[in-house]
């Protein structure tokens, strides 16, 4: 179980429950963000506590009603079932689920302070141009808000990739299936085996650093270029 | 308001008469039962005893790391020896203060066969503790090996941090069944459980053990003392574990 040979197991399937994640951060971010971004709706600013809690709340409080959740007696049960499955704790796809929770705020802020950033005018100057609202959004406030787009993802990727007390708690520490780089670590260094650990906890160090250097950069890139 | 300043000083002073702490990293197999243990010491004595609860594994690399625990109750023989072995305890001082049962507990009370239901595998997840940091996870390894049914159930075991989170996931129920200690159900009558019989896997001797931090502490040496004497040796016996008398290192 501790031989080198399985340090790439977790890195790769770190990898991809961040890659999942962020591209599922996206999609449904996105029409969250512009939501919040337009609405005046009495509700946006409820929606907006909730999508910023996971950012303040403990990843025990989230780990739990996850476990309960995604259980036999929860919505993850029932989920599972149409599988042939029982609970959604201790799968890959319980581990998405919990991912798009932890990070959603993380991609949503940065994309909602951009759409925030363009302002009214440039959508009214592509209506009276012509064009339809969800012409307009895809032509006109996506490619201006790239920034947060950028800043969204990156965040959402990373802080995924940072995901522990949740793994924690509703993964199970399964090879291959839910045994995610930071649980290999803890693991590591509960039992003494230093080596693999410093291996892994120097690339994470090495990985982060680099991720926030560059996203510096460009954004300082983006901000000389105007937007 | 002259009362009550009497009755604080009262309060700060009556702990530093002659009452001391001490700190004592158990296994998390032996949680309740502790509890109870430190509960009736501090009757007794007066001390209070501080409880951390771990793996074995993970309590063990606290310690070799300098965490200021004064007493170790772990779940295994080896740690401990390795205690003494590495200057982290006292020579002499360990001794087996329970022998660990472990059983196999479901919430429902299909678990009528469990020989059956294990090799049935009418279940999809089956949790034991982690086996490299909690002895009672190496044991129930042990025991499906045994029954030659781990290359089967292997893909379905989920592995719980230490026998506690283990306990949680079946009592959860995200996982149908576990391996647990017999401990931890004793005194709880849901659901259905299977001792496991001891020819099945290697005996789980506990011991204890003084460690260096402690040795200047009477208070740890008096717990030590007080776990020996009969008061917590009924507790542990109650909590379903061999008494450490008849089953010797």
């Amino acid at each position: 179980m501790l031989e080198y040979a399985n340090l790439w197991s977790p890195i790769r399937l770190t990898l991809e429950l961040a890659g999942i994640t962020t591209i599922i951060l996206l999609l449904i971010g996105t029409p969250i963000a512009w939501w919040l971004s337009r609405s005046n709706s009495k509700w946006k600013d409820i929606i907006a506590v909730i999508v910023t809690l996971p950012l303040v709340l403990p990843p025990t409080v989230i780990g739990f009603y996850l476990l309960i959740a995604l259980g036999p007696q929860g919505p993850g049960g029932w989920i599972a079932s149409i599988f042939g499955g029982r609970s959604l704790a201790f799968t890959f796809e319980g581990l998405v689920i919990g991912s798009v929770i932890y990070s959603l705020p993380f991609v949503v802020q940065p994309i909602r302070n951009s759409f925030d950033a363009i302002g009214k005018r440039p959508l009214e100057v592509a209506a009276t141009l012509g064009a339809s609202p969800w012409n307009a959004f895809w032509t006109v406030a996506v490619p201006l808000a790239r920034p947060g787009f950028l800043t969204g993802t990156i965040l959402g990727f990373t802080h995924t990739i940072g995901e522990f007390g949740v793994v924690l708690m509703i993964g199970g520490n399964i090879m291959g299936e839910t045994k995610v780089l930071s649980i290999a670590i803890y693991d590591y260094v509960e039992t003494l085996y230093w080596t693999p650990a410093h291996i892994l906890s120097a690339g994470m160090l090495l990985f982060s650093f680099v991720i926030i250097f560059s996203m510096m950069k460009i954004e300082r890139y983006f901000r000389k270029t105007g937007k | 308001m002259k009362l009550l300043i009497f009755i604080f000083i009262l309060l700060f002073l009556t702990p530093t008469l002659n009452a001391k702490e001490l700190r004592v990293a158990v296994a998390t197999n032996f949680m309740e039962a502790a509890k109870e243990i430190s509960k009736a010491f501090a009757k007794e004595t007066g001390h209070t005893a501080y409880l951390s609860f771990g793996s074995t594994g993970q309590l063990y690399t606290q310690i070799s790391q300098h965490a200021p625990f004064e007493v170790f109750l772990a779940a295994d023989q080896a740690r401990p020896k390795k205690t003494i072995k590495k200057g982290l305890a006292i020579q002499g001082s360990r001794f087996t203060y329970a022998s660990g049962k472990i059983v196999l507990f479901s919430l429902t009370q299909t678990l009528i066969n469990p020989k059956g239901t294990l090799k049935k595998e009418n279940f999809t997840k089956i949790a034991i503790a982690n086996p490299i940091t909690a002895p009672y996870g190496i044991a129930a390894v042990e025991v499906m090996k045994n029954l030659k049914i781990y290359k089967y159930l292997k893909s379905k075991i989920v592995y719980g941090n230490n026998i506690a989170q283990t306990y949680q996931f079946v009592h959860t129920e995200n996982a149908e069944l576990g391996f647990i200690a017999l401990s931890q159900i004793i005194k709880k009558s849901s659901g259905s459980h299977w001792v496991v019989p001891k020819e099945l896997y290697s005996s789980i001797y506990q011991d204890a053990v003084l460690l260096k931090s402690g040795v200047n502490n009477p208070a740890a040496h008096e717990f030590l003392e007080f776990l020996k004497g009969p008061e917590a040796r009924n507790i542990i016996t109650q909590y379903g574990y061999g008494s450490s008398s008849d089953e010797k290192i």
